[in-house]
């Protein structure tokens, strides 16, 4: 189990979701004649000035905005996304600029599909809890492609999550530590010539999402002693609808648990934001004292388990910024002709 | 003509082994079955597998298995016929010992299925038909089946709810089988609601594509003499073929090719259907199924589903099939299909089937390539 030798937790938390949406009854309209089979209801599609970056600053000003902390202060801004807008140009010096951190920080991007924003999250605890920092900034964040026709395109939804990790005396939620389970598992991935993904179809579920997801929650559960009735919220990457809660359904957990965080049949899943939009929405409604479970997957593969319990500051420190219910409900819905414009899938030239 | 003897069995669960190749699959049925046996040795070893180059980038499967299997030198070929790729390597075996050449050969059927993604999948099993008038046009093997399937209900008036018995059946079955991919009993309205894959044939309909090998030890009359308690005869083995393309069957709807090597292999035995007590038909899909039991005498033409609905396939019926789950619900690695119907004939024969026992002293089994166009049977006698 890992956890830093200083107390460490969220200081403050964002997120962002674009406001179009796409129904996966008109994506199988135009591809299936109708027939839907991943129990999805829509997904969100970013706009066409929006992209990884536009989205992760949103998220990273309004957790500044939560955190009531001045940017300067970041010791370090770091964006985890597989849709990031240059392949050589780091998004997190564009999200720095923009919010006001720069130029005394630490800034990069970081991959590992869709988990790199816990990641990221995991690397600013142990910034902020070796005390090389007294805060640091992590952003999971996506606007991912889905080739037309596959099964993906129905779930590539969009949205981005920011969390500042500083001193747990300041923190909203603590964290009483991590796990990350990974193997060479290549259920998952995209070549830098391709557009789109390749994905191994049934490959990607159980040696993948299922067999990560669990260990890296059940080695941290087993390292801290808990069970599944320990932990009042819990969230986990959430491809589509029915892997997270089957997964829920293996450990123990129920759907009370699993509820607040699951976030797919509405914005679909939003790759390196997926869990973190679920851990957000979760701490938006949550009380104080209570525990929480996060357990992100990224495919290549791997998982990053967390266990936070949340302070007083969670209810105090709950300012009226949007909540991700508010993103999730600010709606307007397109049909595929417009989203093939939104997403750049015609051919111009 | 020598006899021919089963006098030992391996299996692999049927199922996704992500982490086995189809060397470790088949190398593992090997061994088990030997030890099983207590044959140290054989003379030789027919591999059935069909898709090794499409589906994993293998061919000369049968000199790489015996490589890893140990059989140093051994004689060793690989047999193809499709879907019936299984049932032939049996042939194979059969005619090297019922020729006197061979007193022990092994026969291993291995199919791995789960390197590939879906749709190419589809591209691989669909070499089962006729490439240049059929697969070209984008016909798929389901495709070929939806046909027939649809014509069937047509001609003789019948539901696609109808057809649910052959899977329900099959379910039930592998649910008491261990090496079954599918452990599940499925419903009527279950089968019935399942999306549709391919109009009229539903999710639940088409056997799965799986992961698995399956090894069987055949050997002469003086080999299994020394093994009495173990030993099944295989009284009738025989091969027909038809017309690979469905449109160039004399009558689409009936199995000619099926119903010749059938007639063959009664006549080898000197038995009628009557005188079956299990059948392990090729039952890729319902509809196959059904035309399967019509061709081998079971049912009258058209008869086939009504069988169904009538209860006579399941254990207590009159002409009980698939009893460890036939390739519905045990699963359908194609290659290794033909292989898995004798083992789990063998089990029924010796009394090992547990819960699905069925009190037979002959059982058939039939391995089918493509929509019909090779068919394989052979008939099983009990010692006892």
């Amino acid at each position: 189990m890992m956890k830093p030798m200083r107390e460490v937790g969220i200081v403050g938390y964002g997120a962002y979701i674009p406001c179009y949406r796409i129904s996966a009854a008109e994506i199988s309209r135009v591809w299936k004649m109708g027939e839907d089979t991943l129990h999805l209801d829509e997904k969100a599609v970013p706009g066409m000035d929006e992209d990884t970056t536009t989205i992760a600053i949103e998220a990273a000003r309004n957790a500044l905005r939560k955190a009531q902390l001045d940017a300067e202060k970041l010791g370090a801004i770091w964006v985890g996304s597989e849709s990031k807008p240059y392949s050589v140009k780091p998004t997190a010096t564009i999200v720095a600029q923009a919010v006001g951190a720069t130029p005394h920080t630490s800034a990069a991007d970081w991959e590992f599909a869709c988990k790199a924003g816990t990641e990221a999250m995991q690397a600013a605890f142990g910034y902020v809890g070796s005390g090389m920092a007294d805060y640091a900034m992590a952003i999971g964040a996506d606007t991912a492609q889905g080739r037309p026709g596959d099964q993906l395109e129905y779930t590539a939804g969009a949205g981005g999550a920011a969390f500042i990790i500083g001193p747990g005396e300041e923190s909203m939620a603590y964290l009483e530590g991590s796990h990350s389970y990974v193997s060479d598992t290549p259920d998952f991935f995209r070549r830098p010539s391709q557009q789109y993904p390749t994905h191994g179809s049934r490959f990607t579920g159980e040696p993948a999402y299922f067999t990560h997801s669990f260990m890296a929650v059940r080695c941290l559960m087993d390292e801290l002693g808990y069970g599944p009735e320990d932990y009042d919220k819990v969230v986990f990457h959430q491809p589509n609808s029915k892997f997270p809660v089957r997964l829920a359904k293996r450990l123990g957990f129920v759907r009370e648990q699993f509820d607040d965080g699951l976030l797919v049949s509405f914005i679909g899943n939003a790759y390196a934001a997926s869990s973190p939009l679920g851990l957000a929405a979760i701490l938006d409604k949550a009380d104080v004292g209570e525990r929480i479970l996060l357990a992100s997957f990224g495919s290549g593969a791997g998982s990053d388990a967390f266990s936070f319990v949340t302070t007083d500051l969670i209810t105090t420190g709950r300012n009226p910024l949007p909540t991700v219910s508010q993103y999730v409900n600010r709606r307007q819905e397109i049909d595929y002709a417009r989203y093939t414009r939104h997403r750049g899938k015609l051919s111009m030239s | 003509m020598g006899r021919v003897y089963v006098i030992g069995s391996g299996q692999t669960p049927v199922g996704e082994h992500w982490d086995r190749s189809a060397r470790d699959l088949a190398v593992a049925s090997i061994l088990d079955a030997m030890q099983g046996a207590g044959i140290p040795e054989a003379d030789a070893i027919y591999v059935g597998n069909a898709l090794g180059g499409e589906l994993t980038g293998q061919e000369h499967v049968a000199a790489l298995i015996a490589d890893f299997a140990g059989l140093d030198g051994i004689e060793a070929l690989r047999v193809e016929a499709a879907g019936a790729s299984g049932g032939a390597a049996v042939r194979m075996g059969y005619l090297a010992v019922t020729s006197g050449l061979k007193d022990i050969v092994i026969v291993t059927g291995v199919e791995k299925m789960s390197d590939l993604a879906g749709p190419a999948v589809e591209e691989a099993l669909v070499t089962a038909a006729d490439e240049e008038y059929e697969a070209i046009h984008g016909l798929s093997l389901v495709a070929l089946n939806a046909l027939l399937m649809r014509r069937y209900m047509y001609e003789h008036g019948l539901e696609r709810r109808d057809f649910a018995h052959f899977p329900v059946n099959a379910h039930r079955n592998a649910s008491n089988n261990e090496h079954a991919m599918f452990r599940r009993p499925i419903t009527v309205d279950q089968y019935e609601n399942a999306r549709l894959v391919a109009d009229p044939i539903g999710l639940l309909d088409p056997a799965p594509a799986a992961d698995g090998a399956a090894t069987i030890i055949l050997c002469s009359e003086k080999v299994a003499g020394t093994k009495p308690d173990s030993a099944v005869e295989i009284i009738a083995s025989a091969v027909a073929t038809d017309a690979i393309a469905l449109h160039d069957r004399q009558n689409p709807l009936f199995l000619q090719g099926t119903y010749e090597s059938a007639r063959r292999a009664y006549a080898q035995a000197g038995i009628g259907p009557d005188d079956i007590g299990v059948y392990e038909p090729h039952d890729a899909f319902s509809i196959m199924a059904a035309l399967s039991l019509e061709a081998c005498g079971f049912a009258s033409e058209g008869q086939g589903v009504r069988l169904a609905m009538d209860g006579e396939i399941t254990l207590e019926g009159r002409i009980p099939i698939c009893t460890m789950g036939g390739l519905k619900g045990r699963g359908y690695p194609v290659g290794a299909s033909g292989v898995y119907q004798i083992v789990e004939l063998v089990q029924q024969l010796r009394g090992d089937a547990g819960a699905n026992q069925v009190d037979s002293r002959l059982g058939m089994a039939q391995s089918m390539g493509g929509s019909g166009a090779t068919t394989v049977t052979h008939i099983l006698k009990s010692l006892h």
